[in-house]
């Protein structure tokens, strides 16, 4: 049961990431996103991360995706009949891409990954909570300050100039 | 159970349909999708991780949400930049956008 | 006896057992969930059904009319009569609308009003799943809702509609911050993020405890559903009906939908975390009792929205922004901050809850004062007449 609930969420999820990259339409690619977040998500309940599954909703489909579909609408040209969607070099990416998973497949698919079987514990958020005022407390004040410091640039880059 | 390499496999696979977006689109804002895209697919292997290797500690998906923080800060920074980048150039086009080419 | 006591949870275990005599395991569970799924579905439109007509009735009284009273004993049949007059209404779509975009809007906002019902405890142990990340859970399906608003708007290839949902998005952005935090606040008091132990941890209603924290989530979460007084959104007289102008009919339908259905779901949500869910006289013993306290609650709770609606004035969109961003995002601020270091303090849980009480109270005094400098000094730069005028 886990296996084909597993296999329907990837195959939705790598679907919506190839439209995102081939749709002519902008905005169209941007909800194409919307859904790979939506199944990413679902891959992390699937692994019992529901709190990331709920924060990965709540961070990208509420904010960066919104952000990004701003961003689409505020720098659409005055005639914008739809141009091309790729540039001169997408026969080269595109056998790049091939080749680096045939390659990353077939390394994965060789290691020997310590697997260590157990169950997740029974109060995750609580000790998810605990590292981050414990151990990891210097990335989480350090990832604060960034955030104040996107927050300050993006606002001080994209303000109107008035001349 | 689903085994652990079918996750890397999606993992791989997203990373590199982010990869084709990023270097192949030419509108910035796409070229953006493609590293968001790239971005999921760095956590999908964290977590995918975490779960099978050790489940005790909660480090796979504390990286997670910070490379979710990160990701949140440089897509407000990069669409702030493409936002004022079209004010003046009025395109995104990253092919048009190369005035400190050699 | 007891039987009728816990009557719900003893109906789903009959039935299980009753469902288990002839279906296998897994067809028992997928029974189950199709049926639950279809109950919590059908809740958005029970609360569309109903609360038309209670807000037509009370928006009447309360303007000193009567409100809907031809179809039907006290017009309940009022709400069929409009979903039928909106079922057989030509479904007009824009020549040059982005299609399939137009089309899902409203079917992912309806979706997204229905999602958010299963993890609402109606009663001990009568809930859609208990997730342990249950408030959390409410913010991410709000968020879909967002996304829907943004669609709507540019599927409808109409400026007003784009500028409608533009200005809809930044509404709901700005107000999703003060919900969170206030949200933070009752889960730190209750040590759960689950709604379940919420309520559990309830001994008193949390309104006693937190009030910011309710005013904070109560205001917040109207403007998250579009009420008055920020129905800036929809108002006829603002924006000709914002984001949804181009639908009509069914598709109109679903928007109404999803709005009722959201308020519905806030006022519920406010019930559960401020004022103990199912939790009232003899539901301990009674468990049957729960889900009616819930229901009570969350009427309550509508018809304070309700009024509101019927006696506040609009809010203008700058003074919306300004409002959630410098008076509700630092008031929640200065509560979590409060209620952490409250908590770290080593007191019986009355001290506490005490404790928190009077830094709430203080927390009011001086947002209420400093309002109201504002507001004078703001009245005297445009030169209105002084407050203190009518009393002399």
């Amino acid at each position: 049961m886990q296996q084909v609930m597993f296999i329907v969420i990837s195959a939705v999820t790598l679907i919506s990431g190839a439209l995102v990259v081939t749709t002519r339409s902008l905005f169209r690619s941007a909800l194409w996103l919307v859904l790979a977040f939506f199944g990413i998500a679902g891959l992390f309940v699937l692994l019992n991360a529901e709190f990331l599954a709920v924060a990965q909703i709540l961070i990208y489909v509420g904010a960066i995706s919104i952000l990004i579909i701003f961003a689409i609408m505020l720098s659409r040209g005055v005639m914008d009949p739809e141009t091309r969607r790729f540039n001169d070099q997408w026969g080269v990416v595109a056998g790049f891409t091939a080749v680096l998973l045939v390659l990353l497949v077939a390394i994965l698919t060789r290691v020997q990954w310590p697997l260590a079987a157990g169950a997740v514990p029974a109060d995750a958020i609580q000790r998810l909570g605990a590292d981050f005022v414990g151990p990891y407390v210097i990335p989480f004040e350090v990832a604060s300050v960034l955030l104040v410091a996107a927050m300050i640039g993006a606002i001080i880059i994209a303000r109107e100039r008035e001349n | 159970m689903v085994p652990l390499t079918w996750y890397l496999i999606v993992a791989a696979a997203l990373f590199c349909i982010g990869t084709f977006g990023a270097l192949a689109r030419r509108n910035a804002v796409g070229v953006l999708m493609g590293v968001e895209l790239m971005l999921n697919a760095v956590n999908i292997n964290l977590v995918a991780f975490w779960r099978y290797i050790n489940v005790g500690q909660m480090t796979g998906q504390l990286f997670a949400i910070f490379v979710i923080t990160v990701a949140a800060a440089e897509a407000a920074v990069g669409l702030a930049l493409i936002i004022a980048i079209y004010r003046q150039r009025r395109t995104v086009n990253v092919e048009e956008i190369d005035t400190m080419k050699g | 006896m007891d039987y009728v006591l816990d009557f719900f949870v003893n109906l789903g275990r009959s039935w299980t057992t009753w469902l288990g005599t002839f279906l296998p395991e897994w067809g028992v569970t997928i029974i189950n969930y199709l049926v639950g799924g279809i109950i919590l579905v059908l809740m958005p439109v029970i609360a569309t059904l109903t609360l038309t007509w209670m807000e037509r009735k009370v928006i009447g009284r309360i303007q000193n009319r009567l409100g809907p009273n031809r179809v039907g004993p006290w017009g309940i049949f009022q709400a069929i009569a409009d979903a039928v007059k909106m079922l057989i209404k030509e479904d007009i779509i824009p020549d040059a609308a982005d299609r399939p975009v137009f089309n899902l809007a409203p079917i992912l906002i309806a979706g997204a009003a229905a999602l958010v019902w299963a993890v609402m405890p109606f009663g001990k142990g009568v809930i859609g799943v208990d997730l342990n990340v249950g408030v959390l859970y409410l913010v991410a399906v709000g968020s879909i809702t967002t996304v829907s608003v943004i669609m709507a708007g540019w599927g409808s290839n109409n400026k007003f509609a784009l500028i409608g949902a533009f200005r809809g998005v930044a509404q709901l952005l700005s107000y999703e911050v003060p919900m969170i935090l206030s949200i933070a606040t009752v889960v730190l008091l209750a040590g759960s993020m689950s709604t379940m132990r919420i309520v559990e941890a309830q001994q008193i209603p949390f309104i006693f405890v937190l009030p910011v924290a309710f005013i904070a989530y109560f205001l917040a979460s109207a403007a998250e559903v579009g009420r008055a007084p920020f129905d800036l959104l929809e108002a006829d007289s603002e924006i000709v009906a914002g984001y949804f102008i181009e639908y009509s009919g069914l598709k109109f339908g679903w928007f109404y939908i999803a709005e009722y259905g959201n308020l519905f779901a806030v006022s519920a949500i406010t019930a559960t975390l401020f004022l103990g869910g199912w939790r009232g006289p003899f539901s301990h013993q009674a468990p049957v009792l729960g889900p009616l306290y819930f229901i009570i609650k969350t009427v309550l709770v509508v018809f304070v929205m309700m009024w509101i609606r019927g006696t506040w004035p609009r809010f203008r969109i700058d003074q919306m922004l300004g409002f959630a961003w410098k008076v509700l995002v630092p008031a929640s601020l200065a509560n979590l901050l409060w209620v952490a270091i409250v908590l770290k303090i080593a007191l019986p849980t009355i001290v506490q809850w005490a404790l928190m009480l009077g830094g709430n109270l203080l927390i009011l005094v001086i947002a209420a004062g400093m309002l109201g400098r504002a507001a004078k000094r703001h009245a005297e730069q445009r030169n209105l007449a002084p407050l203190s005028s009518g009393a002399a």
